[in-house]
């Protein structure tokens, strides 16, 4: 098991007032997404758990993509992975960015 | 002058050695290891009818029993290796050569055997390729093949799964070879003639039904949304835009999420009637709901489909059939027809490199090509127009005379940028390369050559590689669409962006598509238990997937 953590800084918070969202499952290739509408509103954390080592580039381009793209100002998200592939990441972290706008 | 029926001879003398086992034509099945033993000879060729799905199962069990002391050295050719027996025979040294063109569950076991040298292999063929082959310089000297029925004269029906069958009996019987068909039951009428008693020596009733590989049925409730949003990219970015009537679909999932949102998301784009209505394609299950809904006018098929054929036979507007009433497939013609009668093929591969060369071909997996290098490559002979043809001839030409133009065929590349277990698509060099070099190829099997192919798809978006004016540009835009592998982010990011604004490549955001409307919900079946209903109970999937 990897745990990596990434922190960025946003140019906005994420829009709405959601608290907090979960989505995914825990399954081989999938993951879980918690977040939690925690932290400053120009800050985002996200935390990986992983049980396949050896990909931390990979999650710091998805992680970094997503952040360019969705600004989730005020987020801390906790990844459980179930070796997803990146693409399936970037659809969930997308897919908890608009349930968190709700 | 010497000798010139020498062969007429030498065939004579093996049916008559056979005879010896047989009533008539018609030999038990605990004799066959003997009739095999007599009518063999060191250093045969020999096809064995394994085919994409129909295989010759109990003449392969009884190949492979036989005594390597009296028949040895066999060069095989046939277009499927997928029993274990197809591979047992070059363990005990009954066969040493092999020409063939797919390998898909025996993969694995055959990369092992190449690499240790008990398999001197001539090369991985297309299968026109292999089939055209067995009439100039791989002719068989004995065909071992598979039908439903005979009647005891030897006229054959195959049932739906008539594959090669056709092809493999014209070129071994009417030049000097022996034909052996294995057959589930010996009638005294057959449904339909398949092939004509007179080209068949020996009819050997098998212990049990020959071994059908349900190859084509994808099960929907296993589709993902990234396959969803890389179907949804295809057809609204290359079926609509070049308007694909003809058309052959390969195997996978990602053609499969196509053929599943063409009643769906392709009905709310308005293109029914407008595309795919024309296919060289085995009678995929989960084209059902596109048919149901009115989409298809025709199709044409390679091989059947396990559990398709009460479907089949209601549907005879839809399929070619015989007057028995059931599916009449035939793998050469339909070949032929993804040649030169269609304007697109779009299939899968699982390794492309920086230039667009793909192969199926890795280190640990040798998985043969099938049909996909002859349907995936622009035919030079084609001299038809059709809309699709010209606008993909017009994107790829930039000099000459535009009199003189001739169409393109648009071959696809529908991928992933990750397979199983985060294997990478795209890479610096093909895996096949090293396996040439290793089992000392002249020719490094590579599956479609970058030069053949228009499309690449992935869940990052299009790479249109007709657009592209030189090798750089073709390079980063096979990277620009590489996702998150290392040639992907090994991109020059202005470089891409700037195809990106040509059109080169195109983001879902680009055709006006959502990626989070990339649903399920879209699916027209979410279940193979959808399919049946979708059948109106005709479809009849096999055991492995039903889940109810």
């Amino acid at each position: 098991m990897e745990t990596l953590t990434f922190r960025h800084t946003t140019k906005k918070p994420l829009a709405g007032s959601v608290p907090h969202a979960i989505t995914g499952v825990v399954a081989s290739g999938n993951l879980e997404i918690l977040l939690e509408r925690v932290l400053p509103p120009d800050a985002c954390e996200v935390a990986i758990e992983t049980p396949i080592a050896g990909y931390g580039d990979v999650w710091e381009a998805v992680v970094a993509d997503f952040v360019a793209r969705a600004q989730p100002g005020g987020l801390r998200i906790s990844i459980n992975d179930g070796g997803a592939r990146p693409d399936t990441v970037s659809l969930r972290l997308l897919q908890g960015a608009r349930l968190m706008e709700a | 002058m010497g000798e010139w029926r020498g062969e007429g001879k030498a065939r004579d003398a093996r049916i008559a050695a056979g005879r010896a086992h047989a009533d008539g034509k018609v030999v038990p099945a605990a004799a066959v290891v003997d009739l095999l033993e007599a009518i063999l000879q060191p250093g045969d060729r020999v096809c064995l009818e394994g085919d994409n799905q129909k295989q010759a199962d109990c003449l392969a069990r009884g190949l492979s029993a036989c005594d390597p002391d009296k028949i040895h050295d066999l060069h095989m050719v046939q277009s499927g290796i997928v029993l274990p027996e197809h591979l047992d025979v070059f363990e005990t040294g009954i066969a040493k050569r092999l020409d063939y063109s797919y390998s898909g569950p025996q993969g694995a076991r055959i990369a092992k055997m190449l690499y240790g040298g008990q398999i001197e292999l001539g090369a991985v063929h297309t299968y026109l390729e292999l089939f055209a082959r067995y009439f100039v310089d791989l002719t068989p000297n004995v065909a071992l093949i598979a039908g439903v029925s005979a009647d005891r004269d030897g006229n054959l029906y195959t049932g739906p799964n008539t594959e090669d069958t056709p092809t493999v009996v014209e070129a071994t019987a009417f030049k000097n070879g022996v034909v052996v068909a294995q057959v589930n039951a010996i009638v005294d009428t057959v449904p339909r003639v398949d092939i004509p008693g007179d080209r068949i020596d020996f009819v050997v009733e098998a212990d049990k039904p020959f071994y059908v590989e349900p190859l084509f049925t994808r099960d929907p409730a296993a589709m993902t949304e990234t396959q969803i949003l890389i179907a949804m990219m295809a057809i609204k970015g290359i079926y609509a835009e070049y308007g694909v009537k003809r058309l052959n679909h390969g195997i996978g999932f990602g053609t499969a999420a196509i053929e599943l949102l063409l009643p769906t998301y392709g009905e709310k784009l308005g293109l029914k009637g407008k595309i795919a209505t024309h296919w060289a394609l085995n009678p995929h299950p989960t084209l059902i709901p596109a048919i149901e809904s009115g989409w298809v006018k025709q199709i044409h098929c390679f091989g059947s489909e396990v559990g398709m054929d009460r479907y089949i036979r209601e549907r005879t507007d839809i399929f070619f059939t015989g007057a028995d009433g059931s599916l009449r497939s035939n793998r050469a013609f339909c070949q032929t027809a993804g040649l030169y009668a269609c304007d697109m093929f779009i299939g899968a591969t699982l390794q492309i490199d920086l230039m667009g060369h793909s192969s199926t071909i890795t280190q640990s997996r040798v998985a043969g090509f099938g049909g996909a290098p002859n349907m995936g490559s622009d035919p030079h002979g084609r001299r038809h127009p059709s809309d699709a043809w010209m606008k993909a001839g017009r994107e790829g030409q930039i000099v000459g005379d535009p009199a003189l133009m001739r169409g393109r065929k648009l071959v696809v590349q529908l991928v992933e940028t990750f397979g199983e277990k985060l294997v990478p698509t795209f890479v610096e060099k093909l895996d096949a390369l090293e396996l040439a070099k290793s089992i000392g190829l002249e020719l490094a099997p590579v599956m479609i050559y970058a030069d053949d192919v228009t499309h690449i798809v992935t869940e990052e978006g299009i790479a249109n590689l007709l657009l592209c004016r030189d090798a750089d540009e073709r390079e980063q835009a096979i990277r620009g669409v590489a996702g998150y592998t290392e040639v992907g982010r090994g991109r020059d990011r202005a470089k891409v962006e700037e195809l990106r604004a040509r059109g080169v490549i195109r983001r879902p955001e680009d055709l006006g598509i959502e990626p989070l409307d990339a649903d399920r919900a879209l699916l027209a079946a979410k279940s193979i238990k959808d399919l049946v209903h979708w059948s109106g109970g005709l479809y009849e999937p096999p055991a492995r997937f039903r889940n109810w």
